[in-house]
């Protein structure tokens, strides 16, 4: 039995306490944005944040989450995909198979609320999930591109494209 | 010798291949099924209209374009829907895509064609028949307001989905006309004279992707966030030795433990645990005690496979794929040799997604499978067989893929498991998703190979043969040994060595030229692998040309170029990247460029990198350019987002990508062992799409197999010492 806070909701579990919260998100509560990778805290694709901090649920037995603890999952980051990460990453197409976005996503959006203008170093060290199609090159630019509209009220400044014809 | 290793999995293979074959050519066939009416296929809006097969209109004027291929990031749904709404003159901010079931297009009689996903030919075997279904849709809804008008087609013009007749000043919509245009019997698409790519204006141009929005707030579904009422999920563990079998497990031991249902044999080498919550399954599987009959594989290792491999490199007996001139006599009188050995590892695909399948078999006698595919028709036939059932009874929901890379293409593997084990639950749905570990250990993996190759240069410097012997294991072997004229002629292995121009050509000239392979198949299952055998092969042609450019004392580049005369497309390719990486300007201090060039899928890349090896030995790569030739750029940003890609995936097979043999099992279990590369090593990329208009070729694979040799070759210029062995984590550099 467990009490979660998930999106502002509360939720009453029926699960043994050694269950990943990640597992429980997904089956219990039943929000399968987050997703399973490896398991054991490696590829971040199961990333959500527990008061405000990223924290790879995968590795989080359910029955050390306290029922004041603040969950927020990708359903709960923003009603209707408006996050400035969200509207980065829409603007520079970031996804591929977008598998592993729910959890790149929360990490950068964890990284501009503790820190809204990341440097390229900064990004390197938050930013360490895994993406096997190989985002990393339009993420690193969507998390500048979140943070200028962070801090200019949305306006988005015209992403650097990496492609020229000759 | 027999290896009875090697038979016993080519036998079960073999009885696989030959009865897939027999359902995916009754599929070729057309099986004696009632046509589904064109009014029984609507799309979500009832109100929608199909016109032909790939358009449906709704009212409002949007499109719904129909994709038959599989979608797994590579951007193959965008690309087809603007190949369509290119012909079809329909406003692309208010287009759809839908993708068809196999099972709606084996009962309209393959009107969608191929569904297979591989080889990158998503786009490239699909653009003339998807065009000509656009313009057949747009010449039917013209024509329907030329009858309503009663004026001739000839006079009308479209734009937009609005058709014009500019005489009387009169105009109508596609809404308006489909349900008129859906009566008419359709042109003779053979007849239609496509646009010009040149005048595309929809096509060829840096379209966003229409399959972002539910990628960014958690909504969409894949195969492993499928839920149907009274599902139950599916842990599953097969022997840890290839070829090994399950002999017993006690169910008894884990009956009690929370949510479990029933513990199953899913075949003879695999066991599963079926439980209320997939946690609870794969708990109880971890707990269960379970006794396998490894077989022959475990006492196979790595240095097993590679003295086997090493064999090869000299015996006698290899088939000789090229032999002009006499190289081997060239190579012995030449003024100076070099001589060099390779080797690649095994890899896995580790999709992000593990590999997973829900199948519900309902006692009406009705099999569906949900999953996530590379090829829905080779899912529908592996259900139809595995189930029994006739395949109008079977049906394949696919999901949009977490990742393929090759491993959700011919095998199947899944969907066959899935379906044992709902045959022991009828009407009820069974997810099956693996663990991360299970993904690790029953991969098809990227074949071993070790690579022997001596040149001859003459005393200006100038090369007069070539010899390059590759031993190692054959994906035919293992998957469709018929593919292989007389047991060892197996072109596959030997992919971007080829003389023949149009899909994987080599593009230097030798005056003497040998390449062989021999065949050392081991007991480890393998198959495609994202670029599949080119990754490899560039690796040791674009790395040992590197070692002869350097002992002939020339520039890498140079070098190349006086190879190439007779390989133009190759050589503006690498004449591009070359230019866009400012080649032979200076670098700052202790950086290094390497180069490389090389072809697969019917398109040439080429690329540079710049690296720089500390004093400790620790890499660094710092920018990589790369230039791609694929023909027809039908989605310029795309084709940058897979290019970018290749450079991850190459990168990280080049740094960590090894699958080790231990006792007769892969070492390798998760991303802690099996590491991936990061966004911190990633270079910066820059890509140089340089389309020659008269070809039409792959892009999502072609540009990974030059990305790590021109990584060697530039960490060759940093240390002066070659790297022929890889993954460069086994490698001390300096």
């Amino acid at each position: 039995m467990a009490k979660l806070n998930i999106n502002g909701k509360m939720n009453d579990v029926q699960v043994e306490a050694d269950t990943p919260l990640l597992w429980v998100i997904r089956e219990q509560v039943g929000l399968t944005g987050t997703k399973y990778g490896c398991g054991v805290a490696q590829c971040g694709a199961c990333s959500v944040h527990i008061n405000g901090e990223v924290k790879r649920s995968c590795a989080i037995p359910v029955g050390s989450v306290k029922a004041t603890d603040k969950i927020v999952t990708i359903e709960g980051l923003s009603a209707t995909s408006s996050h400035p990460v969200q509207k980065a990453w829409a603007e520079i197409d970031v996804p591929q198979c977008g598998y592993c976005q729910s959890g790149q996503i929360m990490a950068a959006a964890a990284l501009l609320k503790k820190n809204p203008q990341p440097s390229d170093k900064d990004i390197d060290e938050a930013m360490t999930n895994i993406c096997r199609c190989g985002t990393y090159q339009r993420i690193r630019a969507a998390v500048h591109m979140a943070a200028a509209g962070m801090t200019k009220a949305g306006s988005f400044v015209a992403p650097g494209k990496s492609t020229s014809e000759v | 010798m027999k290896n009875p290793i090697r038979d016993k999995t080519n036998l079960s293979r073999r009885k696989f291949i030959v009865s897939s074959a027999a359902a995916s050519g009754g599929l070729a066939l057309g099986f004696h099924l009632p046509l589904i009416a064109a009014a029984d296929l609507k799309s979500a809006d009832g109100a929608a209209t199909e016109v032909n097969a790939w358009v449906v209109v709704k009212p409002d004027n949007t499109c719904v374009i129909r994709v038959a291929r599989s979608e797994m990031g590579q951007g193959t749904i965008t690309g087809l829907v603007q190949l369509v709404a290119e012909e079809l003159e329909c406003d692309w901010k208010k287009v759809k895509a839908e993708q068809i079931t196999p099972g709606q297009n084996l009962a309209r009689k393959r009107v969608w064609g191929e569904m297979s996903t591989g080889g990158s030919r998503g786009i490239r075997t699909s653009e003339d028949y998807v065009r000509r279904g656009g313009a057949v849709a747009r010449l039917m809804l013209m024509q329907a307001a030329a009858d309503q008008w009663s004026v001739p087609i000839g006079e009308l013009t479209v734009a937009d989905g609005v058709i014009t007749h500019a005489a009387s000043k009169r105009s109508t919509t596609y809404g308006k006309v489909a349900a008129a245009a859906a009566k008419l019997t359709p042109p003779d698409a053979k007849s239609i004279k496509l646009k010009n790519p040149k005048e595309w204006k929809i096509a060829g141009k840096p379209m966003k992707r229409l399959d972002t929005a539910d990628k960014l707030n958690g909504s969409k579904i894949y195969g492993v966030d499928v839920k149907l009422p009274g599902m139950l999920n599916a842990a599953i563990k097969a022997s840890p030795v290839f070829g090994g079998t399950l002999v017993s497990y006690d169910e008894a031991k884990v009956a009690g433990m929370p949510g479990v249902k029933r513990v199953v044999k899913v075949n003879e080498s695999t066991v599963a645990v079926v439980a209320d919550t997939w946690w609870h399954a794969k708990t109880a599987l971890e707990a269960l005690p379970v006794v396998w009959d490894e077989g022959p594989g475990a006492t196979r290792s790595s240095a097993w496979i590679a003295d086997h491999l090493k064999e090869g490199l000299t015996a006698s007996g290899a088939y000789a794929f090229r032999n002009e001139g006499d190289a081997l006599k060239a190579i012995a009188g030449a003024a100076k040799k070099v001589e060099a050995v390779y080797s690649t590892p095994f890899l896995a695909h580790a999709t992000m997604e593990p590999m997973n399948c829900t199948c519900k078999i309902s006692t009406a006698g009705r099999a569906e499978v949900w999953v996530p595919t590379q090829n829905g028709e080779a899912s529908l036939a592996a259900l139809s067989e595995q189930s029994g059932l006739p395949l109008d009874r079977c049906e394949v929901y696919k999901q949009d893929l977490g990742g393929g890379f090759g491993r959700r293409g011919g095998s199947q593997d899944f969907v066959r498991q899935a379906v044992n084990i709902a045959k022991q639950f009828p009407d009820v749905p069974i997810k099956m998703i693996w663990s991360r570990e299970e993904d690790m250990a029953h991969d098809f993996y990227r074949p071993i190979s070790q690579c022997k190759l001596a040149a001859g240069l003459d005393e200006s410097g100038k090369p007069v043969a070539l010899h390059v012997r590759i031993s190692g294991q054959s994906i035919n072997a293992f998957v469709n040994p018929a593919a292989i004229p007389e047991g060892n002629k197996d072109e596959r292995q030997l992919q971007g060595y080829s003389e023949k121009p149009g899909d994987a050509q080599l593009g230097y000239t030798f005056p003497n030229l040998l390449i062989e392979y021999a065949m050392r198949n081991t007991h480890v299952p393998v198959g495609p692998w994202r670029g599949v055998n080119t990754n490899q092969n560039a690796v040791y042609m674009e790395c040992f040309i590197e070692e002869v450019a350097r002992a002939a004392g020339k520039d890498a580049l140079e070098f190349r170029r006086a190879l190439m005369g007779k390989h133009p497309k190759h050589l503006a390719v690498l004449n591009a990247v070359a230019e866009k990486a400012d080649y032979g300007k200076p670098l700052p201090a202790g950086v290094h460029r390497g180069i490389a060039q090389f072809m697969g899928y019917g398109s040439y890349s080429a690329a540079v990198a710049e690296v720089s090896v500390s004093g400790e030995g620790k890499l660094k790569i710092h920018r990589m350019v790369l230039a791609l030739d694929c023909g027809h750029a039908v989605n310029p940003d795309q084709i940058a987002a897979q290019v970018e890609g290749s450079v991850a995936y190459g990168l990280s097979a080049a740094l960590y990508g090894e699958c080790t043999v231990e006792k007769g099992r892969i070492v390798e279990s998760n991303f802690n062992n099996y590491p991936i590369l990061r966004l911190a090593e990633m270079p910066k990329v820059e890509t140089v799409i340089v389309p020659s208009y008269d070809f039409w070729g792959g892009v999502g694979e072609p540009t990974i197999c030059v990305v790590t040799p021109a990584v060697l070759n530039a960490i060759h210029a940093a240390t002066g010492k070659p790297v022929r062995n890889l993954p460069l984590k086994n490698v001390k550099l300096v």
